[in-house]
């Protein structure tokens, strides 16, 4: 069984992101709300339909972009988008849409001869044609390059901004934590934790770090001193000081400047989403 | 439910002229080949020299209305199999686009060919073939479009199921091939032994030989009702299982 224990619920006009590692069920699920997989318990509502029983009225109402799909090899962009467009009863304008996502000059460009990232944004804008209410976005940006990836990040930014509803799924931290409003951690078919991504780093990883160089030899006394330090490493005229709450970085900082300590180099670590996920999925490698 | 059905026939018929094999593997070479033979023995057959004429004035008609189909349904069947491995049904399946609909587009698109093969076939013939003066071509080409859409459902049901493209070709051979021999076109149905005329009698192509052959030689489309509803039943069999047992993946 891929999905056991999965409860959410998704707020209208946010970016909402499933993220967990490879065979966690984040596809499984999403196809289950798509309607093109019929779960075998458990009740699911979108846009108030049953995705299985009303799967033909859902479809026209939402955008989907599968992962590793593919088109015919020798369709040409504008007749994908325009056969897409007459499967839908209403559908955005096809020139606009097109302009929109960088492939005006692509039109009669043949999908086999396209790059990832055209055919990314191809399937990007078959996904929007019909105006859908809702977006659901499975592992977009996989094996593109910075700046393809940035690109969509916006383009996905601004369908939310026109009042969309974006579900998404990715297992890389830095898009969920850059793009989503709040973001679901899946392991093992389960739900682990619900949040927006500060909620859940100030929940599961409350720990702050501060790396400083200084040859005061006064500097490790007056840092182990104060009150929300938890532990302080030497390694020659470095410091790394380990500390919790909000106030942990201030504190060091006018520590510092109180006892007139310089510092030739300094800077936090403040814990991402990432550190979040693997604190909650483990270390261990998937497959 | 049809909706893009048009679209989506038009744009397979322009995929397929794309490929590099399409448009000439699939109607310049037949013709091509049917012009050399016909420049060949053109001169020499006349329409009263027997014993070839029976084969000529009816088989060869036929047999091409039969193949051509025949190739047509192995084409689909390899066709939807690399879609379904590709993942490109997949995709369409996350749209409006129901499964009949997507087939129903590839048969329409196949027929479109088939009946651009067999006109220029027809034009190209008629030169050195001076074959079929009374030949009720419309109702030939009503007998090949009912024949070739009944033909190509078998290709829906095993379309439906072929798990991947590599096995597509030789499972559509090993299905389809046999029935050419039982057919009734090389052996007289009643030549052959009971058995086997029981099996005849339940392969879809023998009904289809039999109403082409019927309407070629001017026989009524009253004298063949049976092998037309015989045929008509084999579609919507095949249409209803297609719908049961399709796989999107």
């Amino acid at each position: 069984m891929a999905v056991s224990d999965v409860s959410f619920e998704v707020r209208e006009g946010e970016i909402f992101g499933l993220i967990g590692p490879n065979g966690a069920g984040k596809t499984t699920t999403m196809e289950c709300v798509e309607g093109v997989r019929r779960p075998d318990h458990g009740t699911i509502s979108i846009l108030g339909l049953d995705p299985f029983r009303d799967v033909y009225r859902l479809q026209n109402r939402i955008g989907v972009q599968l992962q590793q799909a593919q088109l015919q090899k020798r369709i040409k962009v504008w007749e994908a988008v325009d056969l897409w467009a007459s499967l839908y009863s209403q559908a955005v304008d096809r020139n606009q849409l097109l302009g929109q996502l960088g492939l005006e000059g692509k039109r009669n460009a043949w999908f086999m001869t396209l790059s990832g990232g055209q055919k990314q944004r191809l399937f990007i804008a078959l996904a929007l044609i019909n105006d859908p209410e809702v977006v659901f976005l499975d592992e977009l940006t996989t094996g593109l390059d910075p700046q393809a990836r940035r690109a969509i990040w916006d383009l996905v930014r601004a369908i939310r901004d026109r009042g969309k509803t974006v579900f998404l799924t990715t297992h890389l931290m830095e898009e969920a934590e850059r793009l989503c409003d709040r973001v679901a951690i899946i392991e093992h078919g389960a739900i682990v934790d619900i949040g927006t991504p500060e909620e859940l780093v100030a929940r599961h990883c409350p720990a702050r770090t501060v790396v400083l160089a200084t040859e005061n030899a006064l500097a490790e006394e007056c840092l182990r001193s104060l009150a929300c330090v938890n532990a302080v490493e030497r390694q020659d005229l470095r410091f790394t000081i380990h500390g919790l709450g909000d106030e942990f970085v201030s504190d060091v900082i006018d520590c510092l400047a109180e006892n007139r300590i310089r510092v030739t180099d300094f800077r936090t670590v403040i814990p991402t989403l990432e550190d979040v996920f693997l604190k909650l999925t483990g270390r261990s490698i998937r497959d | 439910m049809l909706r893009g059905l048009w679209k989506l026939t038009w744009l397979e018929i322009k995929i397929f002229l794309r490929e590099p094999l399409g448009a000439i593997g699939s109607i310049v070479f037949p013709v091509l080949i049917f012009v050399v033979v016909g420049r060949s023995f053109g001169g020499r057959l006349t329409p009263g020299a027997p014993p070839l004429t029976g084969f000529l004035r009816v088989g060869l008609p036929v047999l091409a209305a039969v193949l051509i189909p025949l190739t047509e349904v192995l084409s689909l069947i390899a066709i939807i199999a690399i879609y379904r491995e590709g993942g490109i049904l997949k995709r369409l399946r996350a749209t409006p686009l129901r499964p009949q609909t997507i087939l129903t587009a590839h048969v329409l698109a196949k027929l479109a060919v088939t009946v651009a093969t067999l006109v220029l076939m027809a034009l190209a013939g008629r030169r050195y073939l001076p074959i079929g003066v009374n030949v009720p071509i419309w109702s030939f080409a009503l007998a090949v479009l009912v024949s070739t859409w009944s033909i190509l459902s078998i290709g829906f049901v095993i379309a439906s199921i072929v798990p991947t493209a590599r096995f597509a070709q030789p499972i559509g051979t090993l299905i389809l091939y046999p029935m050419l021999a039982l057919c009734g076109l090389f052996i007289p149905l009643g030549a052959m032994p009971r058995p086997l005329q029981v099996v005849a009698h339940l392969l879809p192509l023998t009904y289809a030989v039999s109403l082409l052959e019927g309407i070629w030689k001017g026989e009524t489309w009253r004298a063949h009702a049976g092998d037309v509803a015989a045929l008509v039943i084999i579609f919507a069999v095949c249409t209803a299982l297609c719908a049961k047992v399709f796989r999107w993946e």
